[in-house]
């Protein structure tokens, strides 16, 4: 498929990479970098992006994947929503396997009566409201400012016509807070444990808000900021051009994203989204806890479309399960196998921890693509050689 | 979760939808996020809305990037 292929060849892969071997080589410093979307770490891991890079360039999970920073207390409000108040309940797929308490999901709500719809589009959520005038339609919408503009269309939608009974339960978190609550985490700037010297920035996000609020974390922490691409070789070439700001000791912004992604970013989307949300003071985020002024919700004047509201929800924080180490590997902090429950208890098939859920999640992706490329090959044993030179 | 994928505009329907093409997979999708798109633009698309214009020339000039074009032609200059 065009603009999908040509940014998935082998050749110009191999290429790039012999160059990030050749300018790395005799620099004798570390590249530790962080790729902040879900969709960077699906990327790295599934064309094994990682093999391809020299030892000195280590590739850091960032925690840009909405499902993954997920706390259970919000999924726990749409599982009550959808058991105790007999809602139709939608959300996107992802969404719908997220452990939560009381060893539920989403999923196995439905399982237990509830009527959870997977959608793929929150036009859908409206269609079926509309279509059920009889029964309450809650939206359960997550994301980051990638998915938001589609929630805000959907709520002026609602408005326009006048449905009344539809509602939308909001999750849309920022990614600017979150890289700041990285970079002012005690393991960055205190101690020292999380070395981190440039981040590549995220694809979609950028097409709506643009490259320019990445200006303050080049300016101000003096951290180079590369925006690429999903596309394999938009991460090798993100890589390359890190590399490069970092021997030649600068911190800017680039954008390898060039063909979808601009300085303003889509500024009717950011008008339209700015209309229907406001800032939140505060959310929890799994594996950061509280950030300040790092999600949206909806602004009053279109507070009869707010599940918040309309329901009266109220959030109780849930800590996670103990064994789980999702909230450290959100933080860069841990890798998936240094988790005791990965691949055991912890699968995609049943995911203990929400970095296990989405094939966007460090987990996930290591348990998909990686977990054995770690373990050292074993030989067969002498009678199998035996055997086999013994033949002609 | 954000992911996305850069499809053809066929043809335009209403105030604000269109007929995309991916790969021969034809689908209904919303404008509504963006002005002034044509039959034969790219965009991408994201849950069923386009988020972005896809511009050709940056593409050719991304891909001339990674055949390694940019530092030829730098060497030629200096």
């Amino acid at each position: 498929m065009k603009y999908i292929d040509e940014f998935r060849d082998g050749a110009p892969a191999q290429r790039i990479a012999t160059q990030i071997g050749a300018e790395t080589a005799d620099t004798g410093r570390s590249y530790n970098l962080m790729e902040f979307c879900g969709g960077h770490t699906h990327a790295i891991s599934r064309y094994g992006i990682g093999d391809l890079l020299p030892p000195a360039v280590r590739m850091i999970h960032g925690p840009g994947c909405p499902v993954c920073v997920l706390p259970i207390g919000r999924v726990d409000l749409a599982i009550r929503l959808a058991l105790d108040r007999g809602v139709i309940l939608c959300t996107y797929g992802d969404c719908l396997r997220v452990p939560a308490s009381n060893q539920l999901s989403l999923l196995k709500a439905k399982a237990h009566g509830g009527d959870v719809r997977m959608i793929y589009s929150p036009a859908d959520a409206l269609k079926i409201a509309a279509e059920n005038p009889s029964r309450e339609v809650v939206f359960f919408a997550i994301g980051f400012e990638t998915t938001t503009p589609p929630t805000a269309l959907v709520i002026k939608e609602a408005a326009r016509q006048g449905l009344k009974n539809f509602s939308v339960l909001c999750n849309h978190v920022l990614t600017p807070a979150a890289i700041t609550n990285i970079l002012e985490s005690p393991e960055v700037r205190q101690l020292g444990t999380l070395p981190l010297d440039g981040f590549i920035g995220p694809a979609h996000v950028s097409t709506i808000i643009g490259s320019q609020p990445y200006e303050y974390f080049a300016e101000e922490y003096r951290k180079p900021v590369v925006i690429a691409g999903f596309e394999p070789l938009d991460v090798m070439q993100a890589i390359l051009m890190l590399v490069r700001q970092l021997n030649e000791g600068r911190a800017e912004v680039e954008n390898e994203f060039s063909r979808a992604v601009t300085r303003e970013g889509n500024q009717k989307a950011q008008a339209l989204v700015s209309e229907v949300f406001e800032l939140r003071r505060s959310f929890e985020w799994r594996g950061l806890g509280e950030v300040p002024y790092s999600a949206l919700r909806i602004r009053e004047a279109y507070a009869a479309f707010d599940a918040e509201v309309r329901y009266a929800l109220q959030t109780q924080s849930v800590a996670d399960n103990k064994a789980c180490e999702c909230g450290a590997i959100l933080r860069g902090v841990k890798h998936p196998r240094d988790c005791k429950v990965f691949g055991t208890v912890c699968t995609p098939e049943n995911p203990i921890g929400s970095c296990m859920v989405s094939s966007e999640g460090a987990c996930a992706a290591y348990y998909s693509y990686g977990r054995f490329k770690d373990i050292a090959v074993v030989g067969a044993p002498s009678t199998a050689t035996a055997t086999v030179t013994a033949q002609p | 979760m954000c992911l996305a994928l850069p499809v053809r505009v066929v043809e335009l329907v209403g105030d604000s939808d269109a007929i995309v093409d991916l790969g021969g997979i034809r689908k209904q999708i919303s404008l509504a996020l963006l002005d002034g798109v044509v039959p034969g633009d790219y965009v991408i698309l994201h849950v069923g809305y386009a988020l972005s214009r896809l511009d050709p020339e940056e593409a050719a000039r991304t891909l001339a990037l990674f055949a390694g074009l940019d530092s030829a032609a730098t060497e030629r200059t200096t």
